[in-house]
């Protein structure tokens, strides 16, 4: 009951004197766990540029595999084993590792009906869930902050560890936020001079279809947002040793949200360029080094303090590669292809389904078995308990994982 | 419904028939009639249009020796286009600023998002902006034919694969759902028909328009009830003819020009008189701004502006020049418009869709940056190259390099404040605070001379002027046209 009342109190008082006014008998909660457990969070991390799938995810005993891919083929031995039919990519060491503990899953053939090549539209597509012959406007996690967050004053459910943020963010009424670093956020949003504007503006009456008001209120969100995620963050301060790339950076800035009393639910990081028309081989490995040194620290993190059970990470990419490499070194756009499940709570480990089929393309291209729409269908609603079908706009059969 | 006082009717004007005017422009509106103003508008003060050309046809290689080309021939082609596109969104940019008939640039850009299309070639990307501009307030009909007919869109939309033996509907649906006539008004068997109709339709090397008699299937088909055998030519004479044309296009013009929300009757109105003159742009505008519900408190300071209009808007009402122009296409990507790289082929989705927690804080310190030539710390995503060629590639690489370069370096601006500083000249000082507000907004829920001396600097009059547009540009308010 005092933990929830504290709770309560953190996201609804004013943040700067909460802590001061906190008894000290309730300070002490602050030194051990911060978030009670069941506390459930999605990490999204988009590998833009459309990864290829079939290099992530060998398939080793294929013959078709390496007469399409002489030069780019990843050999047997090079590639680390998950069962008979296929291996891991060798830069992902750390995944492999999550693999033998049971902590990582892999769901083949991912994809959509009438794939599109094209990135931005597919990523579009993927952003909304929507249809390939449909143009929608809003993105999933934006449709699920539309739900979670009617009227609420600080949309802070959702997370983009970025600059700019993604159209999967966008929702019709609610929109994520998109911040690289809190203390920056906080100092921008906290410039004296926006502040007095928007003290002075809260003296007036509002209007919801006013697009004035609109905008105020959304620099309201912003400013009131921003001091909560800074004052959460201030609470944990993560000790692990996380890579000094982007990624690393930004899975750390997770962390240490994750660990804190917040509300977010989701968390959304990019990285890239898995664009790899020219010279695969090298560009890929560099990535994925980078992502697998970042994910392998993460997951420490969380196991070190207890929350690896309450976090489910998913990774996507636009589209799949073709199968055939091209005479540069590189693969072009594709279709199917794989995704990864990462997490402590998962129901079911391991390769989830079949790998490709290499003997049944169309055009050359994997053919898809599982809708992406499913994943986000399970997550949705398996997870973050969600209404998945009103925020996808379609009933998706859920799949087991979580 | 009231209408807003004359001032700020004339600055609604400015706002929906271009990118702002100054004080002095405002005040001369303010003395003529409301139809003689409307009438210069609509005509420009330009005799002619100047056509914007960052390359030639002879500039460009031979496109049939591309294929033997060596490594560093293809890499001359690809800078070409890649210098060339960057050239032709700085090129456009600054016809906005400078223009004397900002209405043309701003049905330009209108028309650039309602037909949006996506081409690397910077020849094709040249001609399709030409077409745009010159048919801007000229004929719909004229205008729907010269895009369909050039060869960015034929590309984007597929149609060289579209022949006799293999249709291909893309090109068709587009025409039918996006360009004319808007999704449900018309069945899928239609969309199958016009494709064959559109079989050949083509384009060369140099970007010439190509009807290819061979690939054409000259068949009899029905398209919108209608028999025959027709052409590509017919079935845009056939969209033109049908009435549902102009009451989706006058919609589009109505959200876009007039209200987000929109009012079905007026536009009832308005697309039956664009019909009946035979969907002359021109005078579809001038019905507009004649009309006084036009001047109405809720159609007045209601829409949100485009990351371009903001630009654009900032950079008339103050002239500057950049150190680097190409940091107008940082902010645009920054702000989530970039001209000639639409989000898909539906355009931007514009309204509320701009705004977002971080576009919103950066909206508001653009003018900071600029003006006090603040360092850009944004990172913008990656831009991914499109259609997954080895070229495009490379040339997207080259693109986000210079966008990587540019973070955090200040944007350079040489601002020239005298003839904006000149049109305040003869309000007196204690009045100065309020008319900067007045005019730069045509909303205004918080800012008064009180709360704006604040953060004046009024050591002299000049920096009390400047400090008080920057602190007024930088508001909410300041987003809304």
């Amino acid at each position: 009951m005092l933990i929830l009342n504290r709770r309560r109190f953190l996201q609804v008082g004013s943040l700067a004197s909460a802590s001061l006014m906190l008894p000290k008998f309730l300070k002490a909660f602050e030194k051990g766990e911060l978030v009670p457990p069941g506390n459930k969070v999605l990490v999204v991390i988009q590998l833009s540029g459309g990864n290829d799938g079939l290099n992530t995810i060998i398939p080793y005993r294929n013959d078709i595999y390496y007469r399409s891919r002489p030069a780019l083929g990843i050999k047997r031995d090079a590639a680390l084993g998950l069962n008979d039919d296929l291996g891991i990519h060798p830069a992902l060491k750390g995944f492999k590792a999550l693999y033998d503990e049971g902590h990582l899953a892999v769901l083949n053939n991912v994809g959509y009906p009438n794939p599109d090549r094209s990135h931005f539209r597919s990523m579009d597509i993927w952003h909304t869930a929507s249809d390939s012959k449909d143009y929608w406007g809003s993105g999933w996690l934006g449709r699920y902050l539309d739900a979670q967050c009617k009227g609420c004053d600080k949309p802070t459910q959702a997370l983009e560890i970025d600059d700019t943020l993604s159209l999967a963010l966008k929702g019709e009424q609610v929109k994520g936020l998109a911040l690289t670093d809190p203390t920056r956020l906080f100092g921008t949003s906290n410039e004296k001079y926006f502040k007095s504007l928007l003290k002075k503006q809260q003296q007036h009456g509002h209007d919801e279809h006013d697009n004035a008001d609109y905008l105020y209120k959304t620099m309201a969100e912003t400013v009131s947002s921003a001091a909560y995620i800074q004052q959460q963050h201030k609470t944990f301060k993560s000790t692990a040793a996380y890579p000094n790339s982007a990624l690393g950076k930004n899975l750390k800035t997770i962390s240490e949200l994750i660990m804190t009393d917040i509300n977010t639910s989701v968390y959304y990081v990019s990285h890239g360029s898995f664009d790899t028309h020219v010279g695969q081989d090298g560009q890929q490995k560099r990535l994925f080094t980078q992502l697998d040194d970042a994910v392998k620290v993460f997951t420490d993190d969380l196991k070190k303090n207890n929350r690896f059970q309450d976090v489910v990470v998913m990774t996507f990419s636009e589209f799949g590669r073709r199968v055939a490499q091209n005479a540069s070194g590189g693969t072009d756009h594709g279709t199917a292809n794989n995704m990864f499940l990462i997490g402590g709570g998962l129901k079911e480990k391991g390769v989830l389904n079949e790998g490709p089929d290499l003997t049944n393309l169309q055009d050359g291209d994997l053919k898809y078995k599982v809708d992406f729409k499913s994943v986000y269908a399970t997550l949705l609603g398996n997870w973050l308990q969600a209404d998945d079908a009103a925020i996808l706009q379609h009933k998706y059969e859920r799949l087991n994982f979580v | 419904m009231a209408l807003v006082p004359e001032k700020i009717q004339m600055q609604h004007l400015a706002w929906r028939a271009g990118f702002g005017e100054n004080l002095p422009v405002i005040e001369g509106w303010g003395k003529r009639k409301r139809k003689e103003t409307v009438k210069r508008v609509l005509a420009g003060q330009d005799k002619e249009m100047e056509v914007l050309r960052v390359i030639n046809e002879t500039d460009l290689p031979d496109y049939k020796r591309l294929k033997d080309m060596n490594e560093e021939e293809r890499r001359a082609v690809q800078k070409l286009n890649t210098d060339g596109i960057k050239d032709l969104n700085v090129s456009w940019m600054s016809a906005m600023i400078k223009t004397n008939h900002p209405l043309r640039e701003k049905m330009a850009l209108f028309w650039h998002g309602h037909f949006a299309c996506r081409t690397q070639n910077v020849l094709y990307n040249q001609q399709l902006l030409e077409v745009i501009r010159t048919h801007a307030l000229g004929n719909f009909g004229d205008l729907l034919t010269g895009v369909s007919k050039s060869p960015a869109m034929l590309q984007f939309l597929n149609n060289q694969q579209n022949r006799k033996q293999r249709p291909n509907e893309n090109f068709a649906r587009e025409v039918m759902e996006l360009f004319t006539m808007g999704r449900g008004n018309y069945t899928e068997k239609d969309i199958k028909e016009a494709a064959r109709a559109f079989t050949g339709w083509s384009f060369d090397e140099v970007g010439q328009f190509q009807f290819r008699q061979r690939v054409h299937d000259d068949g009899e088909k029905t398209i919108l009830g209608k028999k025959g055998n027709f052409t590509g030519e017919d079935v845009i004479q056939l969209l033109l003819d049908n009435k549902q044309t102009a009451k989706y296009i006058t919609g589009k013009i109505y959200r876009y020009f007039v209200n987000d929300t929109p009012d079905e009757a007026r536009i009832q109105e308005l697309a039956g008189k664009f019909y009946q003159s035979g969907y002359n742009i021109s005078s579809l505008m001038q019905d507009i701004y004649m009309a006084d519900w036009f001047y109405d408190e809720k159609n007045v300071g209601a829409i949100i502006k485009s990351p371009v209009e903001l630009i654009v808007g900032l950079r008339r009402a103050i002239p500057m020049q950049f150190e680097q122009e190409e940091t107008m296409l940082l902010f645009q990507r920054v702000l989530g418009q970039t001209l000639f790289y639409p989000p898909n082929v539906a355009g931007w989705p514009g309204g509320r869709s701009w705004i977002d927690s971080s576009s919103l804080m950066f909206r508001m310190r653009v003018p900071q940056v600029v003006l006090y030539s603040q360092a850009f710390n944004i990172r913008p995503k990656e831009i991914t190259p499109e259609m997954g060629e080895g070229a495009n590639y490379k040339m997207t690489l080259e693109i986000n390099d210079f966008l990587k370069r540019q973070y955090a370096k200040k944007v350079n601006a040489q601002i020239d404040w005298k003839p904006y500083v000149d049109g305040y000249k003869d309000v007196p000082r204690e009045q100065l605070a309020d008319t900067i507000a007045g005019t730069l907004l045509l909303k205004n829920k918080s800012l008064d001379k009180a709360f704006l001396e604040k953060y004046a600097d009024a050591s002299t009059r000049d920096n009390y002027i400047k400090t008080v547009t920057i602190d007024v540009m930088s508001t909410p308010e300041y987003q809304l046209c």
